[in-house]
């Protein structure tokens, strides 16, 4: 599968990330080359292969129901960019 | 109708833990904005999330009483998208193996038994919680991490009241599993509605979905409008596009939240940050062992051992509190028939009157059984009965205790009741004419004379026997 200019535009808007039109091209041919890249793995014949739901053979790394104390509220709001009214601030949302 | 209305639910469900899903802070309800926060939850850079084993139990508890298959490896998803109340910009979720799937529920609508189809059940995190003025968007995230299910059903509903039969069983079931407290004014348990209409015998229709609805008033309304709104559209030659709308329960309308060209693209992927979830046999069968008597387990014992219809038992079994308040009722009184009477009308009214629950009442189960002794040993009458519950409510005192400081016992010196018998009778001599020329109804009047004169104290059977001893006498 090739890569567009549309599918570019459309990750780009996902991911929120403003990019110059005229850089556009760019960006299809350097991701186009990774893609290329990884596709090589589709040549492989995996039948019998499980997908792999995690990189390390580890399972049930579970913690028990036991309440630790939380931040204090000035600490968890001490990296907001804006804050007001004991919660972080943003710019307003209309749904 | 010319139309079929096809319904299916999510239903999301907080899970009762102390803690959240993947961090320790805890879940309670209603504390200060952002005082339930870390690192883990705020999504800060460099922590590692770790499952609370509550969850997971829980979510396996709910998926056995939903008849649900047990997977016995499940993992962990993230699914992306941007939103203030989300402050990873990814949600942790299950994707493509959730902890339960393929289960059914049974449900009973006017008299018909149904079986709804269980798509699957989901463990998941909670976003936090906006709130909204004209100076902008607050987020609190204390919500932020709460552990929830989310239950997905087939398209098996077919009108608003299965619709809500449906939510109203799986809340009972989370209940009686004490998977969650089910506190809708909490939004422990919210439903998002997909519904599309059709002509008999027609592919399915073209869906929208409608979210967040918190009560099933508001359910059972969203899906009423929404099938009239689609219906509509069609006959007016138009086609239903496939979006998301938002009920506003006020207005009692929804409108377009997004259609489907702006609908979110997740791209959801294993969640590198945790690991599988594999359960054992003896974990499951473990769990099973142990689980709490389900609502129509209790159901079906209230109509064997204590004779008790199948619209009681029905009504009685909806609530746990309900149920086990009046169980402990009848350990009392055992008087099975009276109590669920008390409980599903002077109770249950008063209840609703005041907006209040059972634990909120300020009597407790033996307060009401003792209630029910007093009258089956004629201590009281039924009517009497009624002013010294309203007592109960209002002062949270024994029954027995009420009967005693405001008089209420009930007379029955035949000697003393005889005496006002034949005055009563002397003074209205025309009733005693129309009685004994048979006139029945006669002999109602006379009692009514003596119930106000005592105020309603009068055993009523007594008074009915005295005044036919005293016509031979007058």
């Amino acid at each position: 599968m090739k890569l567009t200019k549309e599918d570019v535009i459309y990750v780009a808007d996902l991911a929120r990330l403003e990019i110059d039109e005229n850089e556009v091209d760019k960006y299809v041919e350097q991701l186009g080359k990774i893609l290329e890249y990884e596709d090589q793995l589709n040549q492989i014949d995996t039948t019998d292969v499980l997908p792999t739901a995690h990189v390390l053979p580890v399972k049930n790394v579970l913690r028990e129901d036991v309440p630790v104390p939380s931040l204090d509220r000035e600490k968890a709001l001490m990296n907001a960019p804006s804050q007001d009214k004991g919660c972080f601030k943003v710019p307003k949302v209309i749904e | 109708m010319e139309y079929e209305i096809v319904i299916g639910l999510e239903i999301h469900s907080e899970l009762d833990t102390k803690t959240k899903i993947f961090c320790g802070c805890s879940t309670a309800f209603g504390a200060e904005e952002n005082t339930q926060t870390c690192p883990v939850c705020l999504g800060l850079p460099g922590v590692l999330p770790v499952l609370n084993k509550k969850v997971v139990e829980y979510a396996v508890k709910a998926g056995i009483a939903t008849n649900c298959n047990i997977a016995r490896f499940s993992k962990m998803d993230r699914k992306n998208y941007f939103y203030p109340d989300l402050p990873k910009a990814y949600q942790i979720s299950q994707f493509d193996l959730p902890i339960c799937e393929n289960g059914s529920v049974e449900i009973d609508v006017d008299g018909e038994k149904k079986t709804i189809g269980i798509t699957r059940i989901h463990i998941e995190e909670d976003a936090g919680k906006l709130n909204h003025d004209s100076t902008g968007t607050y987020a609190d995230n204390n919500r932020c991490g709460v552990p929830l299910i989310e239950i997905v059903t087939e398209p098996d509903m077919r009108s608003a009241k299965e619709a809500r039969a449906f939510a109203e069983k799986i809340k009972s079931i989370l209940e009686y599993t004490e998977v969650s407290d089910c506190k809708m004014q909490e939004g422990s348990l919210r439903f998002d509605v997909n519904l599309s209409v059709r002509k008999f015998g027609d592919p399915l229709g073209t869906r929208t979905e409608m979210k967040n609805l918190n009560s099933f008033r508001a359910l059972e309304r969203a899906v009423e409008y929404e099938a009239k709104r689609q219906i509509f559209e069609i006959e007016q030659g138009n086609k239903i596009i496939q979006q998301t709308r938002k009920w506003d329960d006020d207005k009692t309308e929804s409108y377009s939240l997004r259609s489907k060209e702006e609908a979110h693209d997740y791209r959801y992927f294993p969640d590198p940050d945790l690991v599988p979830v594999v359960l054992t046999e003896e974990y499951i069968s473990n769990i099973e062992r142990h689980l709490p008597k389900l609502p129509w387990v209790r159901k079906a014992e209230y109509m064997e051992k204590w004779n008790l219809s199948d619209y009681d038992a029905e009504i009685l079994v909806a609530s746990k509190e309900i149920a086990t308040f009046f169980e402990k009722t009848v350990d009392v009184c055992n008087d099975a028939k009276s109590a669920a009477n008390w409980l599903m009308g002077d109770i249950s009214a008063t209840m609703n009157e005041k907006g209040i629950s059972i634990e909120e009442a300020g009597f407790s189960p033996e307060d009401l059984g003792e209630l029910v002794n007093l009258i089956n040993k004629n201590t009281i009458s039924t009517s009497i009965g009624k002013q010294v519950l309203k007592e109960m409510f209002d002062s949270g005192k024994k029954p027995s205790v009420i009967v005693q400081e405001k008089n209420l016992a009930q007379m029955s010196d035949a000697g003393e009741l005889k005496g006002m018998v034949l005055e009563v009778m002397k003074a209205n001599p025309q009733s005693v004419e129309d009685l004994r020329s048979g006139k029945e109804k006669a002999i109602g009047f006379l009692v009514g004379q003596i119930m106000r004169q005592t105020k309603g104290k009068a055993n009523p059977q007594m008074v009915n026997e005295l005044i036919k001893e005293c016509m031979n006498e007058i």
